[in-house]
């Protein structure tokens, strides 16, 4: 390979095949895209302030609710990790880039537009879309406003980035490891994310398949939705969540690989039962395609359908109550220090572990009739979603921005961004349990009076946890333009792996000859 | 699959900076945007022409189309030159066959909408078990039977006037392309088709043998073969959608046969006619310019694999679209 560095100007960012370039191009774009779905939720959260209506038309705060959903899960959370996962998987198998360069490129370069035609759709006639990010039928097929259709390829062009995507990164884990290498020295954020990227190729063709039928029911007249043809507006739940169960791993998968990297080098000890590790996020992806129905308690199956999918669901339990055991076993008798990705990994840890033990709740079959669409639901997701997703991409990047930057972040800063974080997330969620259970529906723009004060406290939270994503901008920005300069190879001290062998900042090429892999060097 | 990764210290080829990707962007997304466009009746600019949605469609397909041409003329030529490592080559295979697990995934998603409904929601629709106990005061006299002839809104009556459907009016199809019988076999299209694909797959591994014993002739020979057969079936699906939209009243605005039917049988068609064009390209590049040799013919591979794939998806499809 040529010793061809970065060109300059706007081309080297658009032209590029190198993984770090386009690693910190998904990062940006979700970046800004996590401030885009932000400020939608702001929108919902000044809405529900007070009760009753005074910010927006119901009709506005419905395709709030949508794009909010769909930026946060497809624009924010996905691209991030795949950004994560192009800088340091290479970096983490010793490979000197991606596999495939040039479509590494591509899958990138096709997200901007998707998401560009997503937001231009508010501003078309009849509005954007307004059903909720998983646009059951027949609200987003009769009942859908036209700029539907735009909805519908945007979504088909963020799967074939997301595919692509997935295509790039097994071929690069398998094909790509350093001698030495083996599959169980690999470090767990690169299994995790071989998984996530199998799960990946496995439902974003289904989902590519539900959106194709919405558009043929909605342009063609075929009845896979309606009643009257034979079909059934079902189906479109039973295709929606085949792909999206596995979606919600594909989400936090990659986040459990981060916090599996952080908390070894953190408490100075190796990760706690690294083989029960791997085997445990594989039991989820294999679990995670026979749940799909626990989403659809309420929409009408039979008993045995009910019990299945209850049943299963709850097996999803065990193998993540092993990962959760092993970081906390990880911790056990360490040596501790608190460092921002710390912070975020224990924060990580523990609130990820109250989503889950409300999943639990709602995966029983009988009370979920009490829970299903209201706010306890959307508590338990952003339990996992915003404290499991977020915060494991928060811990992420102040844990390898020395790394990239070759400059020391601001750790008062960085510690000021946690501590406000977690006060606002949880003074935005908690209470929605409580609102929840006592039956206040979601995805509506008013409620009752009962529901006002806790109400007002989650609007509050939400807002300080909006304004403490800008302190992490700026903490970001500022370390990269005036951060403390660092060179040692090791950031952390107790960290463990590849990525730190090379020097800091990590230089544009690396590991063009590919590294003997030692036996301390892997996972640690 | 050599698990321990790159033994040799072989160099791994890693582009320079490449205006391809962004001109492929380009072009997918005018396609896109002149599609979605297109469908919604929007037109752009000057109000008479009504035509240039679809315009930007065509431009957009073509300068996509284009791109993709000099891609592969790129990854082609570099391998020509000797650039790529025999762990590069691994690359691209895993990419390729991964790429055929996604389509896998895609035809699935139709595919269980099929067995849902005619397990589930149509059955469901006449009644049966507990979930269909109040579906009577719905659909009336709707009974379930498949191929679905009979739509629920054709059993409540007076089809034309009700907009009952979410999105239409569905009435069901004449007649059905189901098995006839073994009987009436050679009087049925598809068991021509079944014929001629299965056929083909053979003679893709046979012109395969031919290229790995270095029989370029022969590998001409079969290959061509391959493509004519591929054309043939194309052709015959779609004088069996012209049968079924002229004489057998089956439309995709049938109700959930016609819908599943041409879905299915549609994809499937389509992929058969990529395929066909990928072999084609593969023969027109051994013919014309001597690629491939008996080691190193990855272009040919991945177009088999893929060929193989249509056809293996094909017999699940006979056997549920159009046999049980």
């Amino acid at each position: 390979m040529g010793a061809h560095g970065p060109a300059k100007g706007l081309t080297r960012w658009l032209f590029t095949t190198n993984h770090k370039d386009i690693g910190t191009m998904y990062l940006w774009f979700s970046f800004a895209m996590f401030l885009l779905g932000g400020s939608f939720a702001m929108i919902i959260r000044a809405e529900l302030f007070q009760p009753g209506l005074q910010i927006v038309e119901p009709e506005f705060f419905n395709q709030m609710t949508t794009m909010h959903g769909l930026v946060m899960v497809f624009g924010a959370i996905m691209p991030a990790f795949v950004g994560l996962a192009n800088w340091m998987i290479p970096l983490m198998i010793g490979a000197p880039d991606m596999a495939l360069p040039r479509m590494n490129n591509w899958s990138f370069w096709i997200l901007p537009p998707a998401f560009a035609l997503l937001a231009s759709t508010l501003f078309m006639e009849g509005g954007g879309p307004n059903f909720g990010w998983t646009f059951y039928a027949p609200l987003s097929t009769t009942y859908a406003p036209p700029s539907v259709t735009y909805f519908i390829f945007g979504v088909h062009i963020m799967g074939l980035s997301s595919i692509m995507g997935a295509i790039n990164i097994i071929a690069t884990i398998v094909n790509m490891r350093a001698p030495g290498m083996t599959y169980m020295k690999m470090p767990l954020f690169v299994w995790t994310w071989l998984i996530t990227a199998f799960l990946l190729v496995a439902v974003m063709p289904v989902l590519a398949g539900a959106v194709t039928m919405m558009l043929m029911d909605i342009h063609f007249g075929t009845s896979f939705f309606s009643a009257a043809g034979g079909g059934d507006p079902v189906l479109f739940q039973h295709v929606f969540w085949f792909f999206g169960h596995p979606e919600v791993y594909i989400i936090i998968l990659p986040g459990f690989g981060v916090v599996s990297q952080i908390i070894p080098t953190f408490s100075r000890k190796p990760l706690f039962g690294y083989d029960s590790m791997v085997y445990a996020t594989a039991s989820i992806a294999f679990l995670s395609f026979i749940v799909w129905a626990h989403h659809m308690y309420t929409v009408g199956m039979p008993i045995a359908g009910e019990l299945f999918f209850m049943y299963a669901t709850m097996l999803i339990a065990v193998p993540t109550a092993a990962k959760v055991f092993n970081w906390i076993t990880t911790m056990f008798k360490g040596s501790l220090t608190f460092e921002t990705p710390m912070l975020f990994s224990i924060a990580f840890v523990f609130l990820f572990t109250v989503g889950g033990f409300s999943g639990l709740m709602l995966a029983i079959a009988p009370a979920d009739f009490q829970y299903h669409d209201t706010y306890f639901v959307v508590a338990h997701f952003h339990y996992t979603m915003v404290a499991g997703a977020i915060f494991s991409m928060s811990a992420a990047v102040y844990y390898w921005l020395p790394k990239w930057t070759g400059k020391m972040y601001n750790e008062t800063m960085g510690k000021t961004h946690f501590w406000v974080s977690f006060v606002g997330f949880n003074l935005t969620f908690f209470p929605q349990h409580f609102v929840g259970l006592a039956g206040m529906p979601r995805r509506i723009p008013d409620y009752n009076l009962m529901f006002a004060d806790f109400n007002m406290m989650s609007s509050i939270g939400a807002f300080i946890y909006g304004a403490s994503q800008l302190l992490f901008l700026f903490n970001v920005v500022r370390t990269i333009t005036h951060g403390e300069k660092i060179d040692d190879p090791k950031v952390w001290d107790g960290a463990h792996g590849l990525e730190w062998t090379v020097p800091t900042p990590a230089p544009y090429h690396t590991f063009t000859t590919p590294p003997d892999v030692k036996e301390v060097e892997a996972h640690g | 699959m050599a698990s321990q990764g790159n033994t040799a210290h072989e160099v791994y080829y890693v582009p320079e900076s490449s205006k391809l990707a962004v001109c492929a962007t380009i072009g997918l997304v005018l396609t896109i945007f002149g599609a979605a466009s297109g469908i919604n009746d929007r037109t752009f600019g000057d109000p008479n022409e009504s035509t240039n949605s679809w315009f930007i469609f065509w431009v957009g397909l073509a300068f996509f189309a284009a791109t993709l041409f000099v891609w592969f003329s790129t990854a082609i030529k570099e391998n020509i030159a000797g650039k790529n490592s025999a762990q590069l080559k691994r690359s691209y295979a895993i990419g390729m066959q991964w790429f055929i697990f996604s389509e896998v995934m895609f035809f699935f998603a139709f595919f269980l909408a099929l067995f849902y409904i005619r397990w589930f929601a149509a059955p469901w629709l006449a009644g049966e078990g507990d979930a269909g106990r109040s579906n009577y005061l719905l659909w009336g006299d709707f009974s379930y039977s498949w191929p679905l002839m009979e739509t629920p809104q054709d059993a409540i009556g007076g089809v034309a006037n009700q907009v009952m459907a979410n999105n239409g009016v569905f009435s069901g199809p004449e007649r059905s392309m189901a098995f006839p019988g073994f009987g009436e076999i050679f009087k049925w299209l598809p068991f021509y088709n079944t014929v001629i694909l299965l056929t083909s797959s053979v003679t893709v591994h046979w012109a395969h043998h031919a290229l790995l014993h270095d029989n370029r002739k022969k590998f001409h020979q079969w290959l061509t073969v391959t493509v004519l057969l591929g054309v043939v079936f194309v052709g015959l699906q779609l004088l069996e959608y012209y049968e079924a939209y002229a004489h057998y009243g089956l439309t995709l605005e049938t109700g959930a046969y016609g819908t599943t039917f041409f879905m299915l049988t549609g994809f499937h068609g389509f992929h058969v006619a990529m395929g066909m064009i990928m072999l084609l390209i593969q023969l027109l590049r051994s013919y014309t310019k001597g690629h491939f040799t008996k080691d190193d013919h990855f272009g040919f591979a991945a177009s088999s694999w893929y060929w193989h794939f249509v056809d293996v998806v094909w017999i699940f499809l006979m056997l549920v679209v159009y046999i049980f």
